[in-house]
């Protein structure tokens, strides 16, 4: 795998995969350990995962695709999920996410900041209506959003 | 032993209470309790959601079952000192009924949970979740018991007697499914329990799961007893990660226990549950999809037959039911299935849980027998409609369902009634909407929806909701034409008739349904060139008046930055820039700022 990954996250992937390899159906959740390791889904860890559990790389990458959870590219250390669900965009989502655009200070397409500290997402729902709007910062949940709120927030992860 | 409490509070740590702080709430109470030498008198537990999450944190005080509403961290020491202590309760901390203003002290007085059934969500907001005893203490596991000391064949006999149906949104009758499961041939036969709870405005599952988990595995359980199957998955969003973790404790505790694996209670009877956990795909709630994805593949539906009673996961009989559905299981077995059926419809027996969201007051999840009324959970539980606004349309079954408009407020809900009215019970999630809200909007925001979740197999789903949506968007951008409205009924019904699986046959539904009732809508936005709801960005329009005194806050609430102006002298908004959010208005103390 090269120089580019530290050798103990190889070695965790080699533990994922000697563990679930060999058994049927978990495709998807070494690739989920995997993300969680390595933070995304890089082509020489899928090339990996496919040499040791003897699944084609294309089926593979088939499967990634499919999957809004997985990422081919390096991915911010917080994850935050605007939700774009209903009850969240009857009750101004709209502004939440441009303010959240604003705070990180990404361009239009972008969705990681540069320093990598944050990647944008949004979400058809989160299952938190009450509260609406919402976002989610890895598993933390915040609601009653309003755009004033969105800097304070996020200053608590940086 | 334990010493018996004199008193239990009770604070939610549902995901909605929990985000507005209930876990601060509990180490507060906890510290004050120690301080004070209370803590073997008062026990203070965690438990899932109560359904009224618009009012979290909640808090509810035993034995007088007094229930405290937008509990904060610096009222628990008011909590211990006036109510535990002095044994007075705290007016201004009560609830207070929308509709009336008046406190209402006691939580079974209260209008949102007088009227509702509560029977799979009978333990929510009730037990320790994280704790079996408490499950057990509520009668948790006696139907598993039971159905143990039972034929599998009585079982089965014995659910089909409730009437119960399927609580996803298909309605399948569940006795059936089980009794297709159990006749099939095969050596090994799954139980598959469907948590990938995906409807926007849906969040009953996730309650349920994070609420009382051991219901759900003793549901399972008694299911994996009735068909034959030795092994469970049960198949949950990784949007919840609450619920994983407390079902994974649950199955934890159960296994130890000895209600879960080799010769259950003594039967001879065994079975495990896993989790498998989803990675994003709402088309996975479709049941075919959702075994593709268990076996590592793209989670895209097939034809049907075989059904999954015959062919499911790897090929082996699979009976499958959604969390709701084996909730009711565990006191449909202890209590019977007449006393389940003695509530509810001629078709659709029992209860149904609604989330309730939108424009309403009472935010939450609502548990109601089949046949009651759309206004009585709009108005009798969900406080009807804030800030005096009108109600126009609520959408049920989320971006599958439909809208009904006021004039079938009064329609006895059940699955045959609201697919005659053009939606469908769906999952259950109700979603209200005020004369503020723009139907071709919401229908357009279903097919956006739609049209980014359809895993792309069949072409009519793939091609027609990306062409219906860019209709919709045309009309919500003014650039609508007259053949539009023709052109999306023909391409809804094509879409319809043409995919494979429920979720293409079901996208056009609220473009259908908004047509049937809010037509006009489409044809002021057509023609007239007007959102009659003042939504679509095109025909609105932000301006400052005179008003303005220049104090700078809508410049700060801005996102864009499209507001300039000096200190005290009016400012401007530039409407290049302004992408209509409304957040200038609601900051502005003046009333200098015109939507028009």
């Amino acid at each position: 795998m090269g120089e580019k990954f530290a050798e103990k996250d190889v070695a965790r992937l080699d533990e994922v995969l000697a563990g679930l390899g060999s058994q049927k159906g978990t495709l998807i959740p070494i690739l989920q350990k995997a993300q969680e390791i390595f933070g995304y889904l890089p082509r020489e860890v899928l090339i990996r995962v496919s040499e040791k559990i003897k699944v084609p790389l294309s089926q593979i990458y088939g499967v990634v695709t499919f999957y809004a959870q997985f990422h081919l590219k390096p991915r911010g250390k917080n994850i935050v999920r605007s939700c774009q669900g209903t009850a969240c965009h009857v009750r101004g989502a709209k502004g939440v996410l441009a303010e959240l655009r604003k705070q990180l200070g990404l361009e239009d397409g972008e969705s990681t900041t540069k320093d990598l500290a944050f990647t944008l997402e949004t979400v058809a729902c989160i299952g938190c209506c009450g509260l609406a709007p919402v976002l989610m910062i890895n598993d933390d949940t915040h609601g009653r959003l309003v755009p004033d709120a969105i800097k304070g927030i996020l200053d608590r992860y940086r | 032993m334990e010493k018996l409490a004199r008193a239990h509070v009770l604070c939610c740590g549902g995901t909605g209470c929990s985000s507005s702080g209930s876990r601060e709430i509990i180490s507060a109470l906890r510290e004050k309790l120690a301080a004070r030498g209370m803590s073997d008198e008062v026990k203070v537990v965690e438990t899932g959601c109560h359904g009224l999450c618009e009012l979290g944190p909640l808090v509810i005080v035993y034995p007088e079952g007094v229930f405290y509403t937008r509990v904060q961290v610096s009222d628990a020491d008011e909590i211990v000192e006036t109510h535990l202590v002095k044994g007075r309760v705290i007016e201004r901390l009560l609830f207070k009924e929308p509709t009336t203003l008046a406190s209402v002290p006691d939580y079974d007085d209260i209008a949102f949970y007088k009227k509702q059934q509560r029977y799979a969500l009978i333990n929510c907001g009730h037990i320790d979740p994280e704790s079996m005893e408490e499950y057990i203490g509520a009668e948790g596991y006696e139907g598993l018991a039971k159905a143990l000391s039972m034929t599998p064949e009585d079982v089965i006999a014995e659910i089909k007697k409730s009437g119960l149906r399927g609580r996803g949104g298909g309605g399948f009758p569940t006795g059936n499914k089980w009794q297709f499961t159990r006749n099939a041939v095969g050596d090994k036969k799954y139980v598959i329990c469907n948590a990938d709870e995906g409807d926007p405005g849906a969040f009953m599952d996730r309650s349920v799961l994070e609420g009382d988990p051991h219901r759900v595995l003793e549901g399972m359980t008694i299911c994996g007893y009735a068909v034959g199957s030795d092994e469970g998955y049960i198949y949950c969003r990784a949007e919840y990660p609450l619920a994983i973790k407390r079902l994974q404790r649950a199955i934890k505790q159960a296994t130890d226990a000895g209600l879960l694996g080799e010769n259950i209670l003594g039967s001879g009877f065994g079975f495990n549950i896993h989790i498998k956990e989803g990675a994003g795909a709402f088309v996975c709630g479709e049941e075919t999809a959702l075994l593709a994805s268990i076996e590592g593949r793209r989670g895209m539906p097939r034809p049907r037959p075989p059904f999954p009673a015959n062919s499911g996961l790897w090929g082996k009989p699979t009976n499958i039911n959604n969390v709701e559905t084996f909730a009711n299981i565990p006191s449909i077995m202890r209590d019977g299935g007449d006393y389940f059926a003695s509530w509810g419809t001629e078709t659709s027996k029992g209860t149904k849980v609604f989330a309730l969201t939108g424009k309403i007051n009472n935010t939450g999840l609502a548990e109601v027998p089949m046949g009651i009324t759309m206004r009585e959970i709009i108005y009798d539980i969900g406080g009807g409609i804030p800030d005096g606004k009108k109600f126009k349309a609520v959408q049920i079954g989320g971006p599958s369902g439909g809208c009904l408009p006021e004039q079938l407020l009064d329609l006895a809900i059940d699955y045959e009634s609201l697919t005659k009215a053009g939606a469908m019970m769906g999952s259950g999630g109700l979603v209200v909407m005020d004369e503020t809200t723009c139907m071709v909007d919401v229908a357009r925001y279903f097919l956006n929806f739609t049209q980014d979740e359809s895993c792309g197999k069949c072409t009519p789903c793939r091609e027609g909701t990306k062409r219906m949506l860019e209709i919709l968007n045309r009309i919500c951008d003014g650039k609508g034409v007259e053949d539009d409205i023709p052109l999306l009924e023909s391409l809804a019904q094509s879409i319809k008739e043409g995919s494979l699986c429920a979720l293409g046959q079901t996208a056009p539904n609220p473009v259908l349904s908004t047509l049937s009732f809010f037509r006009h809508e489409y044809e002021a936005h057509i023609r007239d060139h007007k959102c009659p709801a003042g939504v679509c960005t095109a025909f609105v329009g932000y301006t400052i008046n005179d008003n303005c005194r220049g104090c700078g806050l809508c410049k700060k609430a801005c996102p864009v930055a499209a507001i300039s102006g000096a200190v005290k002298s009016k400012h401007a908004i530039d409407p290049e820039k302004c992408v209509k959010c409304g957040a200038c208005q609601a900051k502005c103390p003046f009333k200098a700022i015109d939507k028009g």
